[in-house]
């Protein structure tokens, strides 16, 4: 495709935007698109993306929201490596040619925007919620108080915002499309390690089958690509933990 | 059988493999000179030592195990399928009992002086 | 209507490169057990010669006895050495233990589990297997 140039230039530094463009509605085939973007210190590839969409190509798709990497909605590859678009500055990425992709492991919807209806699935499936009979708050029941050292059991894992980052850098997920995934193991022990819940031995149920957290080899790259620092592969290994009897 | 169970036999299997063939390399190396520990005599000499012949057979066991156990999980994380993983699970069950009744049966003729 | 689950595929599993070392020795770990099943495999044909006599055992002995031989040997020792102390590693790491502890994450989001103890085990693994290899080349070529 030709290259184009912003009108928008303010900047002296230009980068080359590549954005993979597919319609598997149409077409399942992805050709790269090429935009001359300028670009600051602080220039998200967020930004450049937006600055295409409002300047060069309107029909450019990309999902996003909080600009903040709070929403965890504009999740795609970035140079090869998963990564959010609005956490990642140009300036960092140390290269001339930027190329941004759809995140691996998930269908597309349309350029860079993926269905990510099998995370929440699998997500779903860990049963992410406080499993307690008593935890029904009604006038006569007290809230549960834990210690700062119970919260600390957990807490790190509860910062996941659901990108879906770490799926699409899992070396299992590259090939197996039955397997739970880092996400939803991490968040099963989110909640297998939060002393107010109850259901520990549903959900050691749930993972322990052959598609399970036993596909986890300890590769590390889920944790690698967290923008938030959950690091999943600490909670898997953690969770494999109670399985293999060393934790109670 | 539960995944959990099945990846405690594939640990099982490593440590006592680790141990076992440690002993049967250090064999090879500190008896005699590594070619010479190879000389059919001392080899037949080897397999007729009782302790030594039931300390390959639990190798070759533990091995096969683990080793075809890690084929199955490196296959089913592959390609996916009801018939797929049946065929893989079975056919490396299979693969596992025929390289131990082969291994066996050397191991079990040479110590019983069949050769 | 089937969708294209846009998977990477094994290029995309074996393609060592983009994670650091813990992916690497993920991509050992594999080849290094299909490595060493291929090796037992034929280890156990090898020495099944011994049920046919002197002769045969000797013929099979000599086709072991060259270069090439030997460095496939050297390979196997390698192989195995890495793949036994990466084992023990993933072994302890699978059980919870040198992964680190939950803390509350803080910018710029270090993962505790791709702590400097486990990435040290996995370069002692390939410097051990290494040293392995130059003893195994020593004995095989030494003779």
């Amino acid at each position: 495709m030709a290259e184009e140039q912003s009108p928008t230039e303010a900047s002296s530094k230009t980068v080359t935007l590549r954005i993979a463009k597919s319609n598997p509605e149409h077409d399942s085939a992805s050709q790269f698109a090429e935009f001359k973007v300028p670009y600051e210190r602080w220039t998200t590839v967020l930004d450049a993306i937006l600055d295409v969409k409002k300047h060069m190509d309107h029909s450019v798709a990309v999902r996003y929201s909080c600009r903040q990497a709070s929403c965890g909605s504009c999740g795609m590859k970035i140079n090869g490596r998963p990564g959010l678009a609005c956490f990642t500055k140009i300036s960092e990425l140390n290269s001339d040619v930027v190329t941004v992709e759809p995140m691996n492991n998930y269908p597309i919807v349309r350029d860079l925007v993926v269905d990510l209806e099998g995370m929440f699935s699998t997500h779903k499936k860990m049963k992410p919620f406080i499993i307690n009979e008593e935890s029904e708050v009604t006038a006569n029941t007290k809230e549960f108080l834990q210690t700062p050292e119970q919260v600390e059991e957990y807490i790190q894992f509860s910062n996941c915002i659901k990108c879906g980052l770490c799926n699409s850098a899992c070396p299992t997920m590259a090939t197996d499309s039955s397997f739970l995934g880092p996400q939803a193991l991490t968040q099963a022990y989110r909640y297998v390690a939060d002393n107010r819940d109850k259901g520990k031995n549903e959900r050691l149920k749930i993972i322990d089958e052959s598609h399970g957290i036993w596909r986890c080899h300890f590769a590390g790259s889920c944790s690698q690509v967290c923008p938030k620092g959950v690091d999943p592969a600490m909670g898997i290994q953690m969770l494999r933990g109670y399985l293999l009897g060393f934790k109670k | 059988m539960r995944e959990s169970i099945i990846m405690k036999i594939h640990y099982g299997t490593a440590l006592g493999a680790v141990v076992l063939v440690a002993v049967h390399v250090l064999f090879r190396i500190t008896m005699m000179s590594y070619g010479d520990s190879l000389q059919y005599e001392n080899v037949i000499a080897n397999y007729k030592f009782v302790p030594y012949a039931i300390m390959l057979e639990l190798i070759l066991v533990l091995l096969s195990v683990h080793g075809f156990n890690g084929l199955r999980v490196i296959l089913i994380e592959l390609k996916q399928g009801r018939s797929y993983e049946k065929a893989v699970t079975y056919g490396c069950l299979a693969a596992m009992a025929i390289l131990i009744a082969y291994g066996s049966r050397t191991i079990l003729m040479t110590s019983m002086g069949m050769t | 209507m089937k969708r294209n689950e846009n998977r990477e595929g094994i290029k995309g599993m074996a393609n060592p490169g983009r994670y650091g070392i813990e992916r690497v020795s993920y991509w050992l770990m594999r080849i290094t057990g299909l490595g060493l099943l291929a090796y037992l495999i034929g280890h156990i044909y090898e020495t099944s010669s011994i049920l046919n006599g002197k002769s045969v055992w000797d013929s099979m002995l000599q086709l072991t006895q060259t270069t090439q031989g030997h460095i496939i040997l050297t390979l196997v020792i390698g192989m195995c050495v890495f793949h036994t102390a990466n084992g023990i590693r993933l072994m302890f790491a699978h059980g919870g233990f040198g992964v680190g502890k939950p803390t509350r994450p803080d910018y710029p989001y270090i993962p505790n589990s791709q702590n400097m103890k486990n990435k040290l085990c996995i370069y002692a693994s390939i410097g051990v297997a290494a040293l392995a290899m130059m003893y195994g080349l020593s004995v095989l070529f030494g003779e």
